[in-house]
């Protein structure tokens, strides 16, 4: 259970800091109006389409003492970032950057734009109609990029063998754990915790797809109907 | 043909396959692992015809709930385990021996998993025979093999590690610094070779088996640091 927990943790954290960092970056996407825009979009999906071993493998090397990361981390802390929690955490956020932008950005993008310039009229500056205006409108996409980026680094592996040394407690993340018990012929335990993590995946995409659909609809009518 | 080999055969079984290939015409395609992961994988019906496992005890449980060819166990080699930092580390592993492991510079010490990997459990076991079990208990990170152990240390994310001497003579780590943990502390390791019941290619297996403990094979396992059991 202990792992469970750890990757709840890890999940939720990097959920929270993609969600701030993803936001500007969606918004600029969104927004801008830079020919070479298409450039960062194909950045921004990389981990999609890469294998967790590219990014796994970068990272380590980036981590350690060769890596600019790595030196960073030694000056600053006296220790490098591979096999702890904070690795993990900065490796995450690679790894499901595209999971929290993606959303936003399309949410942002659907926001019509004579809103936006009737705002603007109105003498509102930018962050003011981005609070007032895009952010209420985009609810279900700023959920959908919480929810996801959550639930895709809960099932995260790969990177997480490559860089977190199996450490209980600080990286032996639930799916790690479970790969063990399997190799262990623990089949018990393993099923014990396959079954909690395939509940939560369930329930996690059927929240989103609900909100997303507007299942709930009624409820929000009064400010965040198109 | 496939092989399932144990991790720490990584670089020896690519020259003993090339070498076999060549004699025989028989291509062997070889998967290297944490010996664990094979038993596992073999007892869930894995296409391996033959497995060098970097103990003896899987090789004899797979002969004991029938997954093996009675008979074809074999001891094919004793492994040996050294203690490695990098050329440029500023641990003088040779000088100092154990007290290496308990100097601050060391700050993680990489060693393959133990409820997976023989030589993980190795590694624990000459740790609590040298007495400094306790205190480094807090450094060890673990591989989910003895290579990836091994690369964790040879990319410098930890600054040790206890790992196979055959991987501490390959190509990308014999520049490194290797102490030889001494025979008080770990018995070599003892690792058993055994064709599998549900082999497709049996007759290459076992001369694959014949070929490793011939002459040649044997001088091959010798040159990467593995030591021929005493009689064979």
């Amino acid at each position: 259970m202990n792992s469970l927990s750890l990757s709840l943790e890890l999940a939720v954290s990097v959920a929270v800091i993609l969600l701030m960092i993803g936001m500007p970056v969606a918004y600029w996407l969104a927004f801008s109006n830079w020919r070479g825009k298409f450039l960062l979009e194909s950045v921004v999906a990389l981990p999609l389409v890469l294998p967790p071993t590219v990014l796994g493998f970068y990272a380590l090397l980036a981590m350690g003492p060769r890596g600019p990361l790595g030196r960073l981390w030694i000056v600053l802390f006296g220790h490098g970032l591979a096999f702890t929690f904070t690795g993990l955490v900065l490796a995450s956020v690679v790894y499901s950057f595209p999971f929290a932008v993606q959303p936003l950005m399309v949410s942002f993008e659907a926001v019509d734009r004579k809103l936006l310039d009737a705002s603007a009229l109105l003498g509102a500056g930018k962050w003011r109609t981005f609070r007032r205006i895009v952010l209420p409108m985009s609810l279900p996409g700023v959920i959908t990029a919480l929810v996801l980026s959550f639930a895709h680094t809960l099932g995260e592996f790969g990177v997480v063998l490559m860089v977190g040394g199996n450490l209980a407690g600080v990286t032996r993340t639930v799916s790690i754990d479970i790969y063990d018990r399997v190799q262990a012929l623990e089949y018990g335990e393993a099923n014990h915790l396959a079954l909690l993590l395939l509940a939560i995946a369930f329930a996690v995409l059927c929240f989103v797809y609900a909100v997303n659909r507007r299942v709930w609809m009624p409820a929000w009518k009064g400010w965040a109907a198109k | 043909m496939r092989v399932a080999a144990a991790a720490d055969l990584k670089f020896a079984m690519d020259e003993l396959s090339k070498d076999f290939e060549a004699r025989t015409g028989t291509k062997v395609d070889v998967t290297t692992g944490s010996s664990g992961n094979f038993f596992a994988q073999i007892q869930g019906g894995a296409p391996f015809d033959l497995f060098f496992s970097a103990d003896m005890d899987y090789p004899k449980k797979l002969e004991a709930s029938g997954l093996a060819e009675p008979g074809t166990l074999y001891k094919y080699a004793l492994g040996q385990m050294v203690i490695w930092t990098p050329a440029n580390s500023p641990i003088d592993i040779a000088k100092d021996k154990w007290n290496a492991l308990l100097d601050a510079r060391v700050q993680k010490i990489a060693i393959a998993n133990p409820p997976l990997a023989p030589y993980g459990r190795a590694a624990v076991s000459a740790l609590q025979k040298a007495g400094i079990y306790e205190q480094v208990k807090t450094k060890l990170v673990y591989g989910e093999n003895i290579s990836q152990a091994a690369q964790f240390v040879q990319s410098g994310n930890a600054q040790a590690g206890i790992i196979a001497r055959s991987l501490a003579l390959s190509p990308g780590m014999k520049d490194g610094k290797a102490w030889e943990i001494p025979a008080d502390v770990h018995t070599p390791i003892e690792q058993d070779a055994v064709v599998l019941k549900s082999a497709k290619n049996k007759t290459g297996a076992l001369e694959f088996l014949k070929f490793v403990q011939g002459a040649a094979g044997q001088a091959i396992l010798e040159k990467y640091g593995f030591a021929i059991p005493v009689g064979k």
